[in-house]
């Protein structure tokens, strides 16, 4: 027994030791506390920013929704400096003050970005946000099982595909894509026009074989169903990985969505923050990323840094007249609950 | 009939452990393939192990994981081992109330442990970060080190504890001489639990991490982009360093009891030798 004592103790005090000498850096005279997406940035942008900026240290967190974020921010005591909300979660952020205005005038790189991802409906000055990544919504379909070309979200309603269908498990952009066939806006807040929308996914229900987030990806490359509705940064990935695949982005006009990089209105950090912004604007630091992520960036100095390969797929470049038939989403605040209870009808017939 | 008997016997522990180890194996077959992709057999390669050592963020996650749990689950041992024996010698009415104080956080939801320590640190000015995981890691532990202590406490008997003292014996000497090794068993498999249980915990850690990431929010916070490779890595290694620490506890164990085995056979040979002569 002394032994197992004695054994584990030991164990401990190595692990206690390993613990003790990775500690922080001495010279760092400012911290910054970063909450992103998990897997949402090239490590190595990271690790440079550290050796390149040692008066900063760096905490960086990972969280998995918006919502996640949001309680995150919302708390008294919030720390986090920089986090990187989509669209949606910015106007409520904005709603609930708790984003700190942004002076672009220290931002030495802000010139760097496409004019035409600015001024969004979610931010209509860029007050309080600066773009980092953005991509659209469309449907990713294997080309040796669909012959026709893809051009319509109707294709999602044929019945030739009954049980080799993927829709995306999540309210809005699921009502997203019944709400665009039917030719009304995805932010709408008439009840009729929900209610229409629902009744189109019920109907469709019998031919999903499922309701999927990342998990539809690696099942469309492995080949087990004609098509899904995807993002488009998975969908360059997927196509990378199996040449069969090919993403359209239908006709009616589909979701073009935002991930910004904010300021919190509680950082006790802000000169750190503007620096890291200003790191992540930068022309190869923002190109690095998108070649990493295969999300495409609103970084136009990026471009010459750009894997060609990604340069040359429309997933990734997308075209101008895609972009014009795309929405965004905005928060729809106490009417949201509409989408919502719609939603749990469709998930539970 | 007999023989049907064994086979039937043989089947449903075959199916426990093909439920038990199948995942696992899986995952751990998984971490060895080339593509990114699950499900999709891209050839053997060990990219992802060397992928894993590389990556900071994981490493990071992994140091605070092992040390809040290193560090709590001692903290919680010396706390809830000094309790237990505190609560033992207590009137029966004062003992039931306090334990069934002290078993309520086991039962209850660990989501209303996370939200109530998160609003509780907050109020406290608790600092964030590794502090706070620290913290709740140790308060969520303390009640399981007493209830596995507990028992043992109650196997002992008293009289022991006052021989000693009726032998001159001093109180503490007592305590580490005779009351600690009887229950050192229930103290070690207590600091084992509270160790595992950390490294465990999830919801707890959801709501008291900004700023100090473990393995397990970390994990989860990759499936908006999919899970990574390097983290099957990552559970293949920690399986493999359990299950060698497992195996090595039981060897020494074993070899502690054979010895102990051998050590009274020579005892009473020796008696019975002096008894002879």
């Amino acid at each position: 027994m002394k032994r197992i004592v004695s054994f584990v103790l030991l164990a401990a005090m190595i692990c206690l030791a390993m613990a003790g000498c990775s500690g922080g850096n001495s010279e760092a005279t400012m911290q910054l506390y970063v909450l992103n997406w998990g897997d949402y940035i090239d490590e190595e942008v990271l690790e440079n920013f550290r050796t390149e900026h040692p008066e900063i240290d760096l905490h960086y967190t990972t969280m998995t929704s918006n919502e996640e974020m949001l309680i995150q921010l919302q708390s008294e005591d919030c720390i986090y400096d920089v986090c990187f909300p989509s669209d949606y979660t910015i106007s409520k952020l904005i709603n609930l003050d708790l984003l700190a205005e942004i002076d672009t005038s220290k931002l030495s790189n802000y010139e760097n970005i496409d004019e035409r991802f600015l001024n969004q409906p979610f931010d209509p000055d860029n007050t309080y946000s600066v773009p980092y990544a953005w991509g659209t919504v469309g449907i990713l379909y294997n080309t040796t099982m669909v012959d026709e070309p893809v051009t319509s979200w109707d294709i999602l309603w044929d019945e030739k595909y009954a049980g080799q269908i993927y829709m995306y498990d999540s309210v809005r952009d699921s009502m997203m894509v019944a709400l665009e066939l039917l030719g009304y806006s995805m932010n709408t807040t008439d009840p009729d026009e929900i209610a229409e929308a629902e009744a189109l996914l019920v109907e469709q229900k019998p031919l999903v074989q499922a309701y999927g987030t990342d998990d539809l990806r690696d099942r469309m490359i492995a080949g087990s169903g004609a098509m899904a509705v995807t993002y488009s940064g998975d969908a360059i990935y997927a196509i990378m990985e199996n040449p069969d695949l090919a993403y359209a982005v239908p006709e009616e006009g589909s979701n073009i969505w935002f991930d910004n990089v904010i300021i919190t209105k509680s950082s006790q950090n802000v000169e750190a923050a503007y620096i890291f912004l200003d790191y992540l604007l930068d022309a190869e630091v923002a190109a690095a990323n998108a070649n990493y992520l295969c999300y495409s960036t609103p970084n136009a100095a990026a471009e010459e840094f750009i894997d060609p390969e990604l340069l040359a797929s429309d997933v990734f470049n997308v075209p101008q007249d895609v972009i014009d038939r795309c929405e965004g989403f905005i928060d729809l605040e106490e009417d949201e609950q509409l989408y919502h209870s719609a939603w749990t009808r469709i998930k539970a017939q | 009939m007999k023989r049907e008997h064994r086979f039937l016997k043989g089947l449903f522990i075959g199916i426990m452990l093909v439920f038990l180890y199948a995942p696992i194996i899986v995952m751990i077959v998984y971490s060895f393939n080339a593509s990114r992709t699950m499900g999709n057999w891209g050839g053997f390669s060990t990219e992802w192990y060397g992928a894993l050592f590389r990556d900071r963020d994981i490493l990071a996650a992994l140091e605070v994981t092992l040390s809040v749990a290193v560090i709590s689950s001692i903290v919680a041992t010396l706390l809830g081992t000094t309790a237990a024996i505190g609560i033992h010698s207590m009137k029966r009415r004062t003992r039931n109330v306090i334990l069934t104080t002290t078993n309520l956080p086991v039962v209850n939801p660990d989501l209303v442990t996370g939200i109530s320590l998160m609003f509780a640190f907050s109020i406290l000015m608790v600092p964030q970060g590794y502090t706070r995981l620290l913290l709740a890691h140790i308060t969520f532990n303390i009640p399981y080190v007493i209830l596995s202590v507990m028992p043992k406490l109650r196997q002992t008997s008293d009289s022991l504890y006052e021989a000693a003292l009726d032998l001159g014996a001093k109180p503490s000497y007592a305590l580490r001489k005779v009351v600690l090794p009887q229950i050192a068993p229930g103290i070690v498999s207590g600091m084992i639990l509270a160790f595992t249980l950390s490294v465990d915990d999830f919801v707890i850690s959801f709501f008291c991490q900004q700023g100090a990431q473990n393995l397990s929010t970390y994990i989860y916070s990759l499936a908006r982009r999919g899970i990574n490779p390097k983290i099957n890595a990552l559970s293949a290694i920690m399986f493999v360093v359990v299950l060698a620490l497992l195996l090595l506890v039981n060897v020494i164990s074993s070899q502690n009891t054979e010895e102990a085995k051998a050590k009274r056979r020579e005892k009473k040979r020796r008696r019975m030798a002096a008894a002879e002569a």
